[in-house]
């Protein structure tokens, strides 16, 4: 380990270096020019002067907020000793697994396009490009024949692959003891249990108001809501991302959200932004992917047939198509466990200045990848905004969603935090879920994947990424997972089988989060 | 389980390794002068947070001379001591294990500019006392340097925004190499 001042060096050094010369960076030399003109600033005390105007400006509180946003998004930095593979994932064994787990979606995809013989990606003809510009508002009016397309992957079969993962340094014996874990995950992780829970989610304590459960009808507004309204319009007029994090622990006011979700993840919209949005689009115009297609099917096979999201349609096409041709996701692989993949241009396999990743962003979508996007379009309608909100939320979050790491937000160790709570504070349900061939983890790993968005109500789906935002850790889907197993344990107690038990949690539609959270947190007997 | 490492009396400045599944270790050494014993300069370091768990079982450590308990110039022999206490492990040991005399850490080549240009923390009150010494920050250059090194390399697939090459992104197949 570096230690604490070797440390902190090395971040202040990185931090430095990610923000030289980038907009904000800009932005700062020409404000600190333009303050010569102003009459406070003068010549005997230049430095301290234009830091106080700086200051005074809000122009550094922006830094800070950059600052803050870089921090957040990067791991502390490793030993300079450490490979960067390292950063991506300290355990070899588990960058194996996610290598060979790549590899199956790569020879997925090939096949797809061998039997379907559609190459990768083309360039569009020009009528094409042209008809495709027109529509660009209404593409979910077009009803391409995507039969012969299949997604690449879908939860379960990821599930599959993290039930066999297995540190070869570990004692898996065949005979029970107490090496082997009950549940589906057999690796050693480290996982929390409630106390540390309580104290990492002290902000959910039952002495604390909430939104979600103090602005209810029956309470009157009073006691916490006008106050906590008050407050966030304090927070939103600094403009400063720290305290709006802090802020949203509590839960967002509805009509704030939306500005307060933008300041945590620092997305200011600035003209460069939507220039950027638009090169994407022209991107997309241009060229056609095999990715589109999977795309295309994927929202029309979850979203399109939700209740909620089928109105956001064309939402999602204009952001997951530009989504794919993003080449700044690419940054993200490098705290990633996961690798993009790598093609060849046509004619030229094996000659590296002829290399280059596919689809542009490096993300293939699966089954179920359209969710992550739909819950914001409730917040954002100006498309440009709406796709950088989704781009920060996916490299902070959704990417660890769907890799295998030992990350305490991984899903390796969601799922292991899952089965943990469940068999420490319900250690009968467990027991009796197992026994009838019903483990937990098959019914709630496809609420963890999509972090429960098109499972929950969407007002409740939005109080718990307020949460995801505010604690900046994915723990929190782990938690309601298992809280909602132990608000319906005397259900679950009397089914004799899988397809019951998978019944009797079919619909979370009706369930409320936040007290399920905090009676599962803060007022279980244990 | 424990290993030895000798050679020619010389100073210690850091001992640099790779963990494989260690709970603790400890490090002794032997010097020229004075008695022959075995000297604890490093008392049952922590490397896994759990012993059972995961975390920290393959991660780099830094032993650096300033953290040692004893004095460790004109040190001769160097005993490491490794414990796991979990039964659940197969196989446990340190490895890339790295000793570094001061001489040896080659001086940083040419570092950026800005590195030495960073400017003294103001004194402002009360909680940001913990900012570092700036003559501290620049001697921590090596790592600095290491750093931007690698930042830089990282840097060769520059953010341009182009994903095509020459305009050109036909794509056959993807490649499992």
């Amino acid at each position: 380990m570096v230690d604490a001042e070797g440390g902190l060096s090395l971040t202040i050094a990185r931090v430095v270096q990610r923000l030289r010369g980038s907009s904000l960076h800009s932005q700062l030399e020409r404000q600190a020019r333009v303050s010569l003109h102003k009459p406070e600033v003068k010549l005997e005390s230049l430095k301290e002067d234009i830091r106080d105007f700086l200051k005074t400006s809000g122009w550094e509180k922006k830094l800070q907020n950059a600052v803050y946003s870089e921090l957040n998004v990067f791991p502390s930095p490793c030993h300079p000793a450490a490979p960067p593979e390292h950063m991506k994932e300290p355990l070899a064994y588990m960058r194996k697994a996610q290598g060979s787990w790549e590899k199956r979606i790569l020879k997925s995809l090939n096949s797809m396009c061998t039997e379907l013989n559609i190459p990768l990606a083309q360039k569009r003809p020009a009528s094409e490009q042209k008809e495709l510009l027109n529509k660009w508002n209404e593409m979910g009016t077009d009803e391409p024949d995507l039969s012969l397309f299949r997604p690449v992957y879908a939860p379960k079969d990821f599930l599959e692959v993290l039930m066999n993962l297995r540190n070869p340094n570990y004692e898996n014996g065949e005979q029970p003891s107490f090496r082997n874990h009950l549940g589906l995950i057999q690796v050693p992780l480290k996982v929390k249990d409630i106390p540390e829970l309580k104290e990492d989610f002290s902000e959910l304590g039952l002495n604390i108001g909430q939104l979600g459960i103090d602005d209810s009808a029956q309470v009157p507004p009073e006691f916490f809501e006008n106050e906590h309204v008050r407050v966030g319009q304090k927070v939103l007029a600094e403009q400063d991302s720290a305290a709006a994090q802090q802020y949203v622990r509590q839960g967002c006011p509805t009509a704030l959200r939306a500005e307060l979700w933008a300041l945590i993840l620092n997305i200011s919209n600035q003209p460069e932004d939507i220039l950027y949005y638009e090169q994407l689009k022209s991107n997309v115009i241009q060229h056609n992917l095999l990715v589109d297609s999977l795309i295309y099917k994927d929202v029309k096979l979850t979203a399109s047939n939700d209740d909620y999201y089928f109105v956001f349609e064309d939402y999602l096409y204009q952001v997951l198509l530009c989504f794919s041709r993003d080449t700044s996701v690419l940054e993200h692989f490098a705290y990633s466990s996961a690798t993009p993949p790598k093609s060849y241009i046509r004619g030229k396999l094996g000659v590296e200045e002829y290399a280059v990743f596919y689809p542009p962003n490096g993300v293939i979508p699966f089954h179920g990848f359209s969710m992550y996007v739909a819950p914001l379009c409730f917040l954002y309608h100006e498309p440009s905004k709406l796709y950088q909100m989704f781009r920060e939320m996916y490299v902070r979050f959704f990417f660890r969603l769907h890799s295998i790491s030992s990350h305490p937000s991984g899903i390796v160790s969601l799922c292991l935090l899952f089965e943990t709570l469940l068999q420490t504070h319900l250690p009968q349900l467990f027991y009796h879920l197992r026994e009838i061939g019903a483990q937990p983890l098959r019914i709630s790993f496809k609420w963890m994947v999509r972090a429960f968005s098109g499972y929950l109500a969407t007002d409740q789906l939005l109080l718990l990424w307020d949460r995801i935002l505010g604690y900046n850790s994915l723990e929190i889907l782990a938690v309601l997972a298992a809280a909602v197993f132990a608000f319906r344990a005397v259900n679950l107690m009397e089914v004799t089988s899988l397809a019951a038990a998978e019944a009797v949690l079919a619909d979370l539609s009706t369930l409320k989060v936040v007290p399920l959270l905090q009676i599962f947190l803060f007022a279980t007997v244990t | 389980m424990g290993g030895d490492a000798g050679g020619g009396p010389g100073p210690l400045q850091e001992i640099v390794f790779r963990n494989f599944y260690t709970a603790f270790v400890s490090v002794r050494v032997q010097r020229a002068r004075g008695p022959r014993r075995w000297l604890t300069c490093v008392r049952r370091r922590r490397l896994m947070a759990s012993p059972h768990a995961e975390q920290g079982a393959q991660d780099y450590f830094s032993l650096p001379r300033h953290q040692m308990l004893c004095d460790v110039d004109q040190v001769t022999a160097v005993r490491f001591i490794l414990r796991q206490p979990s039964p659940v492990w197969l196989h446990f040991t340190i490895e890339e294990l790295q000793i570094f005399p001061p001489s040896q850490k080659s001086p940083p080549k040419d570092f950026p500019s800005w590195l030495s240009q960073l400017a003294p923390p103001q004194q402002p009150p009360g909680p940001h006392a913990e900012l570092p010494d700036p003559e501290k920050v620049s001697a921590e250059a090596q790592q600095m340097w290491v750093l931007t090194e690698v930042i830089r390399a990282r840097q060769a697939a520059a953010r341009i925004g182009r994903f095509d090459v020459d305009g050109c992104y036909d794509v056959n197949l993807l490649s499992y190499t």
